[in-house]
């Protein structure tokens, strides 16, 4: 198995800034959406409708992509599908080539990531340049995002101004840690890019089949300018994306602002139908990607990970993901979405990650699409692979656990073995091979009679 | 097998035997109590969002503040072009005359009190989209009967298939330490002028 999680992990915990860092803005983003979900009253039947609605999304799926596609294209987009990264990657460059262009300007996008757009444009000498403040922070840091809303939330003002100050070329002189002198510098570095673009990639937050329109939502204006200003836009859309009607996002447009960065409604949102005479690009074309979501819908149980609106309302209240940050599960959607999506979706790469939350059922709670993560999470634990040694250990706990008598037996020697630790609760760590057991978790003191022992000394 | 059906048969594939997906229960509201002042609610939420409210026609100029160039769509009413500034009709104008214009004035579709959403559609005094994104200050007219209390009231009334923007608040970014900022990339004044019937 790999074991590149708990690595990573135990690097990351020893990063007190990162911490910190982590700490305050997760806090932050907490409170803020406990206080706007709690103000909507039907909140829970929100949540299950928007379950309901992704179900049948899941089900229906290759109708619905169908009738997306036909009504997008008799809006005049073009439709393509891309089967993996590399074939969606392709067909971005090649769009992007016959603008005339050698450069594009981005929304941020979780696809594009996953497909590692940048990367693939780069080797095929192309820019790709990052719009979003967060995005951009980590572009020009030459680093990876560790959020999925907010990219850069392991840096602090402070350290994001030292970024800008070295590697911002057109950086205002003397800038400062305030936020807010740091988005105007963003806005200088940025204007004239937007407003000369000739080709912008973008995602999507939803794509209606109903109507072929496709849904970015997002506060900074950069999406707009990405999706208003230049004459070609490519957008990467994952075919799980799709809702079915128009009036669904009735739905959806309550539960992802509220639930991702804590406000009533994010600032803008931008609906678009293929082409808009005299409005917009002229020539705007859409890649459905597969890329594993069709080998994630196969299974009946996983599928459900499916749902994910990318909100990130479950990074920011696991107790996993606080501590470590987004880095060290390794895969471009971290935290418990990331522990179910990611091996999913790379089969055999990540089957660590199932492993990297305790359970808790913080996510559970919070997701607006009702995504059971720990009943994915125990799903996958089971279907992964599991050592020789585990394997015959668990192996022996079931045929002593099936035998009434056998496991008296074990709990008595248990109890007669660990006389010299009673009265201290808990054994911290065991000898070998019961310290592969207490390596990640304490182990319970047996008491000094059982339960039955008890009862039937009761019954007396 | 091209990639659009080897994708299809993947999905069929994996749906194999999945029966189909119980009905939706759409059990949430659809509308805010009766008694709710809409217009009261939008202004508490716009304001909340440091955009500036202002009352009536002839409040218009002052939302206009210092703005010599305002750009207007050409069915602008022109009741609304109020005060001193010069009011330049957009017929097709370049990205640099949009850029070096002071304010925007529009109309709008629909205005969302519960979220303080302002809807345009590119429908009547909206224009295109590029004129109320460049501008950095934006002034738009809500009159009465466009406000709805609920997301769920105001679909309905958009064009869908236009291009549609929402817009809460003037621009924003939250991606230092979480902290709401006001004004990166869109426009960073925000005025909104609410009209009585």
């Amino acid at each position: 198995m790999s074991t590149a999680f708990p690595q990573a992990a135990k690097v990351a915990l020893g990063m007190p800034q990162l911490r910190s860092n982590l700490a305050h803005a997760t806090g932050t983003i907490r409170a803020k959406r406990a206080k706007v979900a709690g103000e909507l009253d039907d909140w829970e039947q929100l949540r299950s409708a928007a379950a309901a609605i992704k179900a049948d999304v899941q089900r229906r799926m290759p109708e619905l992509a169908v009738a997306f596609e036909r009504n997008a294209t008799e809006a005049g987009a073009t439709v393509h599908w891309a089967r993996d990264a590399a074939e969606a990657n392709a067909i971005a460059a090649r769009i992007t080539r016959e603008a005339g262009a050698d450069e594009v300007v981005k929304v941020k996008s979780m696809a594009t990531q996953e497909i590692e757009l940048n990367e693939h444009f780069e080797a095929e000498g192309l820019a790709a340049w990052e719009t979003d403040l967060a995005e951009l922070i980590v572009q020009l840091a030459e680093d990876k995002p560790s959020h999925i809303l907010v990219p850069a939330i392991h840096y602090n003002r402070t350290e994001i101004r030292d970024i800008f100050r070295n590697r911002m070329a057109d950086a205002p002189k003397g800038l400062t840690d305030d936020p807010a002198a740091l988005a105007e510098a963003a806005r200088l570095h940025l204007r004239r890019r937007f407003l000369s673009a000739k080709v912008a990639v973008s995602g999507a937050n939803f794509a209606v089949a109903e109507t072929g329109s496709l849904v970015v939502v997002e506060s900074e204006g950069n999406g707009r300018m990405c999706l208003t200003m230049p004459e070609t836009l490519i957008s990467v859309v994952g075919v799980e994306k799709l809702l079915p009607r128009f009036a669904d996002l009735e739905v959806f447009m309550q539960l992802l602002p509220r639930s991702s960065t804590g406000e009533r409604m994010n600032p803008y949102t931008s609906v678009w139908t293929g082409r808009a005479a005299g409005d917009g690009p002229k020539d705007v074309h859409i890649i459905l990607l597969d890329n594993g979501r069709t080998e994630v819908l196969a299974d009946e149980v996983g599928r459900q990970a499916l749902s994910c609106i990318r909100c990130s309302a479950c990074l920011n209240v696991c107790p996993v993901y606080e501590r470590t940050g987004g880095h060290a599960y390794g895969h471009v959607y971290p935290g418990p979405i990331g522990a179910i999506l990611a091996p999913q979706l790379e089969p055999g790469r990540h089957d660590d990650l199932p492993y990297a939350s305790s359970l808790c059922g913080a996510c559970y709670e919070v997701c607006p699409v009702k995504i059971n993560i720990p009943e994915v999470l125990v799903h996958l634990r089971q279907q992964g692979p599991h050592q020789a040694g585990e394997k015959a250990a668990m192996g022996a706990a079931e045929a002593v656990m099936a035998r009434p008598r056998l496991w008296r037996a074990a709990l008595g020697a248990a109890r007669f073995f660990s006389r010299p630790w009673r009265g201290r609760g808990f054994v911290r760590r065991l000898p070998w091979p019961g310290s592969k057991w207490t390596m990640s978790r304490d182990m319970p003191v047996p008491p000094k009679e059982s339960f039955r022992d008890w009862w039937k000394e009761r019954e007396r | 097998m091209s990639a659009r059906e080897e994708i299809l048969a993947r999905m069929r594939r994996a749906l194999d035997g999945a029966g189909p997906a119980p009905e939706a229960p759409r059990e949430y509201r659809r509308a805010l109590d009766a008694d709710t002042d809409v217009v009261e609610l939008l202004i508490d939420r716009l304001v909340d969002y440091k955009a500036y409210v202002h009352h009536g026609i002839e409040s218009i100029a002052g939302a206009l503040g210092e703005a010599k160039r305002v750009i207007v769509p050409a069915d602008l009413p022109a009741e609304w072009r109020v005060g001193d500034a010069a009011f330049i009709e957009d017929e097709d104008l370049s990205t640099a005359e949009l850029d070096t214009a002071d304010a925007v004035l529009t109309g709008c579709a629909a205005a969302v009190a519960v979220s303080g959403t302002i809807m345009l559609d590119a429908g009547a005094a909206q224009g295109r989209r590029a004129i109320t994104l460049v501008p950095d200050h934006h002034v738009v007219v809500v009159r009465h009967d466009q406000i709805v209390g609920h997301l769920a009231e105001a679909l309905p009334r958009l064009d869908q298939t236009s291009p549609q923007t929402w817009i809460s608040g003037p621009s924003a970014t939250s991606d230092i330490e979480l902290q709401r900022v006001e004004g990166v990339h869109g426009p960073r004044r925000l005025d909104v002028v609410i009209l009585p019937d």
